[in-house]
């Protein structure tokens, strides 16, 4: 059994010294960043972009709940759904985790977690990103 | 340019709602026949077809013609999500306005899966990692309406009622069933806050509409002042475009503010000079945020207009008097081409029990996947 990131370019590596990070664009030209990271940049069309790590932390900006599986999804139910700020100025689509669903709420500080969310038909492990209530450690 | 005049003709529909016997070829067939002998227009009396869907497959509108023996136009389909309709008739109503087509035939139709669309949007990765639930969108944005418009839980609980009860006197709905507001909140919680009451059913139907450069046979003569259809511009994370990111505190007009700037101008109108609307409902929080796109309150008033009774029938500015999608359901591509159907009805006067007292002047509204928004004024005279 091995293990597999969900999507390849989205964020980093379990051994890669900048820690758990979401992988954003960032524009040469016009500076901003746009996830996931594309060649154009979706902002001014200049294509002399790179790719920076970011996103470790941030604060929830909205929230749901997702109660039933959405086709293709075999992860946990039920789960948290959002829309995170982050301290490089982007605002991401993401899953929210937490041992208490009904805790979340805007302006929450949270962590990024790079964690299994569920298999393929192969048995492999799918890693996905999520951010969660940040406890302070760390 | 000076353009020529652009009537509605003809308009007619197939009830929105599920029909296992029938397929999307017959829904069309149904609506386009409708329409035609409503405009009494027969073989050869149109030059141009329109056809919005965006489920049905290669050669949609071409199956419905060839089937009624009336092919040899130019057949166009368009797909723009849930403004599939809308873009058509804009589209339509571009020709008969240019000159180019003295009649045009616009049409819409849709068989929609049950439950949670699925669409080819998203990539499959997008999906597996339970990103790709548009309740969960409509939610955050139901979300924002409760933190920047005074929205509450009993706002978005009233418009799917008051839409249900309007949708009792609509024969084309799909629901027709009164709701109380302790239901709506009491059912089933799908994504906090909307429940299963707050959230349109994805369903079946079509509607058709006759454009011409001279009135129909049917008074009073009802004319389209402005068809217009935009996109979304880059920077919000949250629009029917279903980003995986925008940018704090980057806020751009949405597409339905561009579409609604460019139909008002078009139309040398404003929002005060409109009777009723007809808008996207795909959820209660869609409604409200709709009522604030085109203008029709203050930004952040959403829920005070909600308090207040605005769109109630009867209200200053009745919202979705037809039932809105809540209670006819959503078939995307005949959506906003049944809200046109609406609007001629109601504007002739021929609303039966929905009729708004008076209305002159009105306004459709779509939005959805695309991003696209359609936005359409029509005005009797």
């Amino acid at each position: 059994m091995a293990t597999r990131p969900i999507h390849e370019g989205l964020f980093t590596k379990p051994d890669d010294p900048r820690g758990a990070a979401l992988l954003a664009g960032r524009c040469g030209a016009c500076g901003r960043h746009h996830f996931p990271a594309a060649e154009t940049c979706p902002y001014c069309s200049a294509e002399t972009g790179s790719v920076e790590a970011v996103g470790a932390t941030g604060r929830i900006f909205l929230h749901t709940v997702v109660q039933t599986a959405p086709p293709g999804y075999t992860g946990p139910v039920p789960y948290g759904f959002g829309l995170v700020d982050l301290p490089e100025g982007l605002r991401v689509v993401t899953r929210l985790a937490a041992a208490d669903l009904d805790a979340l709420e805007s302006g929450l500080r949270v962590r990024l977690e790079i964690a299994p969310l569920c298999t393929d038909e192969e048995g492999n492990e799918i890693l996905s990103w999520a951010y969660r209530p940040d406890d302070g450690a760390a | 340019m000076s353009a020529r005049p652009v009537y509605v003709a003809g308009v007619g529909i197939h009830p929105f709602g599920r029909f296992p016997d029938l397929d999307v070829t017959r829904l069309g067939m149904s609506a386009v026949r409708a329409a035609l002998a409503e405009a009494q227009v027969e073989r050869g009396g149109f030059q141009a077809a329109f056809c919005g869907t965006v489920y049905t497959g290669v050669a949609a509108g071409h199956k419905v013609l060839t089937a009624l023996g009336l092919s040899g136009v130019p057949i166009v389909n368009v797909e723009a999500g849930c403004a599939s309709g809308g873009a058509a008739l804009s589209l339509g109503a571009a020709q008969v306005a240019s000159g180019q087509r003295d009649t045009v035939l616009v049409f819409g139709m849709e068989k929609m899966p049950r439950g949670i669309i699925r669409s080819s949007f998203f990539p499959p990765w997008c999906e597996q990692a339970g990103l790709s639930p548009a309740p969960a969108y409509f939610a955050l944005r139901a979300r924002r309406l409760m933190q920047e418009s005074g929205v509450t839980r009993s706002h978005l609980a009233r418009v799917s009622v008051k839409n249900h009860r309007n949708g009792v006197d609509n024969p084309f709905a799909m629901y027709r069933k009164p709701c109380t507001e302790e239901e709506v909140l009491g059912a089933k919680m799908v994504c906090d806050p909307l429940t299963l009451f707050m959230l349109c059913s994805p369903n079946e139907g079509a509607a058709a509409v006759v454009l011409s450069a001279a009135p129909g046979p049917i008074g009073p003569p009802v004319r389209v002042l402005a068809a217009t259809v935009r996109s979304h511009l880059p920077g919000s994370a949250l629009g029917e475009h279903t980003p995986m990111s925008g940018l704090i505190g980057e806020d751009p007009p949405s597409p339905t503010e561009l579409a609604a700037k460019e139909a008002f101008e078009t139309a040398s109108l404003g929002p005060r000079d409109l009777d009723f609307v007809e808008v996207q409902d795909t959820d209660s929080g869609r409604e409200i945020l709709s009522i604030e796109e085109l203008g029709l309150c203050a930004r952040g008033g959403g829920g005070a207009f909600v308090e207040e009774g605005v769109g109630e029938r009867g209200g200053k500015l009745p919202v979705n008097p037809s039932g809105g999608l809540l209670s006819k359901g959503e078939p995307l591509g005949a959506s906003a081409l049944g809200q046109i159907v609406e609007l001629a009805w109601q504007l002739r006067g021929a609303a039966e029990k929905r009729q708004v007292d008076g209305a002159r002047t009105a306004l459709a509204h779509t939005v959805g996947r695309g991003a696209n928004a359609s936005v359409a004024i029509l005005q009797r005279g």
